[in-house]
């Protein structure tokens, strides 16, 4: 899960990581009003979630309240990368010396948290990290152990030379860790931190993603979801306990399991198709999932035709044909429909069908070939 | 042979009287795995399809045989269970629950690492041993005794493969599901060993995804220390970059971790990667036919 700016601004100053003044602004005129709290110039910032915000020119300086006004008045309502602008963060300019960048995540390889710094911060990291990867330093922590002393210290001295400088580092580095695995964080990152003009070490922007498993136990955080950032379709999918994606072809997808799921995608693109979405009912399904199914795959109008495939294990092929009954009933399905399904149940599922005149395959390649074909007329629609 | 679990296995069910345990445990026991203990705490004494419930793994151990643990509780009590088990002293752990904290999991990684425990998972489909044992979800009717290993990080792509396997007039020898999160406690290459040493077993085939660099890994290994044909499939080659296909693993993240990166690795390594999971029985027929004939 991301959230935005301003609340990983709150949790690191709740960690005890100092970062400018700022406010929060929906209005313009709200904008102007932070702007003349904080006083002198001041960054507008787009609240978005996207990455390149600054690039896409949602970030403006203003020297004064009536500045920040205007610039807020722009930014607001601006689209960047498809997300429509409808917060600002209003925050103090910093007079920078220096940018650096400091790093938390999950290694997959290694098993371990890393905590990655370099003295080249800022908005060009990802391009450090592919063009010179020895400026990066990286520590391996064991969550068992914890960090150590002597990892903060390697850190510290990567980032800095002088002795006060790098006491004053180790603090927020330990704190961010402290955060990283408190919070339950698959991301955790201060980008540009930055040495001011009068020497302190200031958090000018900051990243937080939480590991979504994690969610249960920290509610506050759970709260901070926004979900205007998200796709409806997906996040409706999600409630009702499927995965749903979308993509730009014809033939939507219904298939227990994410494995077959892409599979059965790779094989219609492999026969020539192109699918219009990924769908994993998950495990353990009820009919009501099918229903759910159904109505979010019509909800593009691009459809022509969808493909059910289902391999019971711990999906039970019956509870499928059930859903499929109910989804006939209860909304207008208008394009074909190729069924296969094999595996736990499937003799209870195939006498439900039957009796409803569906043709059910049992091997995949004749499904996806008659999807494909549009041969419509083995296909017995209710 | 068959590798991890055979006639020998003496399992436990922890999460027993739950809706998933509790329909599992009978399906186990169709197949003919010796169920010997089940766990829920609070409800020792009871019977789960005669099979005697009790409050903690260890209150079973003194009482039953127990060589192998499987997890069917909740996500947030799951890591709990498995660090239960190993108090215990079981040394084979399946964590079939989904969802678990990535935190949790990197600690239990940690905390087995260099031991002689095996967890498998979590979020896997189990394994079996056709013909001798079943620890797992997987519909039993699919798979037949044989020869051919199956690895694979997917639960019911797994179960296409081994149905063309069956179908082709082969067999397996072991199928395993090591799971669709990003941090498990199994990977490809121990498995890949244990199958290049194990006499039932004469090709391996191997199953991957988009995400991470496991797959990477394995190619490595595959080519400098395994001797036994490998058959590979990977899915996921027309999913969109950024977005999380279903697994907690499988998900392309800054452009890394793509199927055709993956493909191309294992293509280099000496792997026969097919473009389709439901000709692995076809293909592995045919080459073991021209082997042997040549």
């Amino acid at each position: 899960m991301k959230i935005h700016e301003y609340q990983a601004k709150d949790i690191i100053s709740r960690y005890g990581i100092s970062s400018p003044v700022s406010y929060l602004a929906t209005t313009p005129e709200q904008a102007e009003k932070g702007a003349e709290k904080i006083g002198g110039k001041v960054a507008v910032k787009a609240q978005v979630h996207v990455g390149g915000r600054g690039k896409a020119g949602g970030i403006k300086f203003a020297n004064a309240p009536l500045e920040a006004f205007t610039a807020a008045k722009q930014i607001l309502g601006m689209e960047i990368k498809g997300i429509k602008v409808s917060k600002l963060m209003i925050v103090e300019a910093v007079n920078i010396q220096k940018e650096y960048y400091i790093g938390l995540t999950v290694d997959r390889n290694t098993q371990k948290i890393v905590f990655m710094v370099s003295r080249e911060g800022g908005i060009d990291i990802e391009e450090v990290a592919l063009t010179a990867p020895e400026k990066i330093q990286k520590v391996y922590i064991d969550p068992v152990l914890g960090i150590k002393s002597f990892q903060l210290r390697r850190l510290a001295s990567a980032l800095f030379d002088e002795k006060e400088l790098r006491k004053k580092v180790i603090h927020i580095l330990s704190n961010m860790y402290n955060l990283f695995v408190s919070e339950d964080c698959s991301l955790a990152e201060i980008n540009p931190l930055v040495l001011s003009s009068n020497n302190n070490i200031i958090a000018l922007d900051s990243k937080i993603n939480f590991d979504d498993n994690a969610l249960e136990r920290h509610k506050y955080t759970a709260e901070m979801i926004d979900l205007k950032e998200e796709d409806a379709d997906e996040v409706e999918a999600k409630e009702h306990g499927l995965s749903f994606i979308k993509l730009d072809g014809d033939i939507g997808c219904i298939v227990n399991g994410a494995g077959l799921a892409m599979a059965t995608m790779d094989i219609i693109k492999l026969f020539g198709g192109n699918p219009a979405n990924f769908l994993d009912v998950g495990g353990s399904s009820n009919p009501g999932k099918i229903v759910k199914a159904f109505e979010l795959i019509l909800r593009n109008r691009k459809i022509k035709s969808i493909l059910i495939n289902i391999f019971g294990g711990i999906t039970r092929c019956d509870d499928i044909a059930k859903g499929l009954m109910q989804a006939y009933k209860s909304i207008d399905i208008n394009v074909p429909v190729v069924i296969r399904l094999t595996g736990n149940n499937e003799k209870a599922a195939l006498n439900i069908l039957k009796e409803n005149n569906f043709t059910v395959f049992s091997r995949l390649e004749d499904a996806v070939k008659v999807v494909l074909k549009k041969k419509v007329k083995q296909v017995n629609v209710l | 042979m068959s590798i991890l679990i055979d006639e020998s296995t003496k399992l436990t069910v922890q999460g027993i009287t739950g809706r998933d345990g509790f329909f599992h445990t009978m399906a186990m026991q169709e197949y003919g795995t010796n169920i010997t203990a089940g766990i829920t705490p609070g409800k020792g004494g009871r019977k789960v399809h005669g099979v005697p419930v009790f409050d903690s793994v260890k209150d079973a151990i003194s009482e039953v045989e127990i060589n192998t643990s499987i997890i069917y509780v909740p996500a947030l009590f799951a890591a709990d269970a498995i660090y239960e088990s190993i108090d215990a002293g079981v040394k084979l752990i399946v964590c079939i629950t989904e969802g678990i904290p990535v935190l949790d999991m990197l600690k239990i990684c940690s905390y087995i690492k260099g031991s002689d425990i095996r967890l498998l998972g979590g979020n896997c489909p189990g394994l079996i041993s056709p013909g001798k044992c079943k620890v797992g979800i997987m519909p039993a009717v699919i798979h037949k005794k044989g020869n051919i290993g199956i690895i694979s990080r997917s639960g019911t792509l797994t179960y296409e493969v081994a149905q063309s396997i069956t179908e082709a007039g082969l067999g397996q020898s072991t199928v395993i599901g090591i799971g669709g999160d990003s941090i498990s406690g199994t990977g490809y290459i121990d498995l890949l060993e244990m199958f290049e040493k194990d006499e039932q077993t004469d090709a391996i085939a191997i199953i991957g995804e988009i995400g991470g660099t496991q797959e990477e890994q394995a190619a490595e290994y595959i080519k400098e220390k395994v001797s036994k044909p490998v058959f590979g499939f990977i899915a996921g080659k027309t999913a969109p970059r950024g977005k999380r296909m279903g697994h907690a693993g499988a998900i392309i993240d800054g452009g890394k971790g793509t199927a055709a990166d993956k493909i191309k690795v294992w293509n280099n390594n000496g792997i026969k990667v097919l473009d389709r999971p439901d000709i692995f029985g076809q293909e592995i027929k045919k080459y073991l036919f021209y082997s042997q004939n040549v």
